[in-house]
């Protein structure tokens, strides 16, 4: 039996191997993939993002419980940087969720960023299909910490909650042009904290800045101390009126049509490259090339017209 | 072909107070270019087990200091094998007596490091003896 046959059947080894076969790049995992597509698109996809350190880890566990106490399964994908140097990782985000590890409702899986930039993993997005098809009501997506610029998971999930923490001060100012955007639920967490009611304050201005049109989604800003649980509710409330949102005039079926567009081209993007330059290096013509280019003996515009004249006929 | 990377669970079971030396261990496992999935302190062994089953782990590596090491060890590989997943291999160390490794490698153990142990030395062990599966 295929691994994607016994993934269906609720096997859950299989599930993670998959997701490791996957992660690894093995080539059989394709047709794994193609396998379980079909059982795809149900899941609802929470993203949480922010800073290192702002409590995503702890907030995901919260989420956990208040979705569990729903009688719903949840999945969870939680991303740690990988080494630059060693290619080695510490994947540590499960010990605020650990708890949950014996919960058959629960399936948790940590990634390595492995050199991908973003916010996420190579694999991320497979694997949010995998823990689709294994029948999660609602797959958590916990990325990197970020600064100003990952925001590669609004693609990757319905809902992005970006986590900020009081004390970044003037920094939030110099983010607005990153995560900031991409909220559609900003959290404001450990809110015990001094200065927490500024920064939320300063977070609203910021999304009041945004020309909206009437019906356009106006993101909330709450406060939570996860910790302690405070503001879950309110939290979760926020989360289904989002969810409830872009099931009104087909803002959902936008969204699928946003994110399947953007897997095609990635996709296309990358086996066509794969391909066209693994028959570049089989003919041994890549270093003849790089050196009549830094000759200027041709230069690399025209090198590329060649070459896709001569493979893409 | 794709090369793999080797990923490890590193746990600490049982009601150890503090879990420096794992730590250690795990960021040269880290340094060696591993994956570790770290879970902090006082998992129960079905948490231990799930979470070697849910992120597909080369093998578990246990840090023990309280002295249970006799029933935790021998835990965590029988509910591996209850579980259908008796291929991860599991080894570890911490403050365990001599006398005791025969009984816990008998169990289904594959090695015990006792402090003192380079890290270097558990690096090139886990290289010689842990492959990720194919």
């Amino acid at each position: 039996m295929s691994l994607a046959e016994r993934i269906l059947q609720g096997d859950i080894r299989a599930a993670a191997r998959l997701m490791r076969d996957v992660d690894d790049a093995m080539p059989g995992a394709v047709d794994e993939l193609k396998q379980l597509y079909p059982h795809t698109g149900k899941a609802f996809v929470i993203g949480v993002t922010g800073p290192p350190g702002a409590g995503k880890s702890t907030l995901t566990d919260k989420l956990i419980e208040a979705y569990r106490n729903k009688g719903l399964q949840v999945g969870v994908v939680a991303i740690d940087p990988t080494s630059p140097f060693s290619g080695g990782a510490i994947l540590g985000d499960r010990i605020r969720m650990n708890r949950h590890a014996t919960d058959p409702g629960v399936f948790i899986r940590s990634l390595g960023t492995r050199g991908h930039l973003g916010g996420l993993s190579n694999s991320a997005n497979d694997i949010v299909h995998i823990l689709d098809a294994m029948g999660k009501d609602v797959i958590i997506v916990e990325t990197v910490g970020v600064g100003q610029d990952e925001v590669e998971i609004v693609r990757t999930a319905h809902t992005t909650l970006v986590v900020m923490v009081p004390g970044l001060g003037d920094d939030i100012q110099a983010i607005k042009a990153g995560i900031l955007e991409i909220g559609d639920v900003f959290v404001v967490n450990k809110a015990d904290r001094p200065d927490a009611e500024r920064t939320a304050r300063e977070l609203c201005m910021m999304v009041d800045m945004k020309e909206r049109s009437a019906d356009e989604w106006q993101p909330p800003v709450v406060m939570t101390v996860a910790q302690k649980n405070d503001g879950l509710g309110s939290l979760v409330d926020k989360i289904e009126e989002h969810r409830a949102y872009l099931r009104v005039g087909g803002r959902l079926q936008g969204h699928e049509e946003d994110k399947s567009r953007q897997r095609f081209t990635d996709l296309l993007k990358e086996r066509l490259f794969t391909q066209v330059f693994a028959r570049l290096e089989a003919e041994g013509r890549v270093e003849t090339l790089v050196r009549a280019m830094a000759r200027r003996d041709l230069d690399p515009y025209t090198v590329v017209e060649e070459i896709l004249r001569a493979h893409l006929r | 072909m794709a090369e793999r990377t080797l990923r490890l669970l590193v746990a600490k079971p049982g009601l150890d107070g503090h879990d420096r030396g794992a730590k250690i261990v795990a960021r040269a496992f880290r340094d060696a270019g591993f994956e570790v999935i770290y879970t902090g302190l006082r998992q129960t062994p079905e948490q231990i087990v799930n979470t070697a089953i849910q992120e597909d782990v080369d093998a578990v590596t246990l840090s023990i200091l309280s002295g249970a090491h006799n029933t935790l060890f021998p835990r965590v590989v029988d509910l591996l094998r209850e579980k259908g997943a008796g291929d991860i291999p599991v080894f570890g160390g911490g403050i365990i007596p001599e006398d005791d490794i025969p009984g816990l490698k008998q169990a289904g153990v594959m090695e015990i490091f006792t402090p003192g142990t380079s890290t270097e030395a558990i690096i090139q062990w886990v290289k010689e003896n842990i492959r990720p599966h194919a």
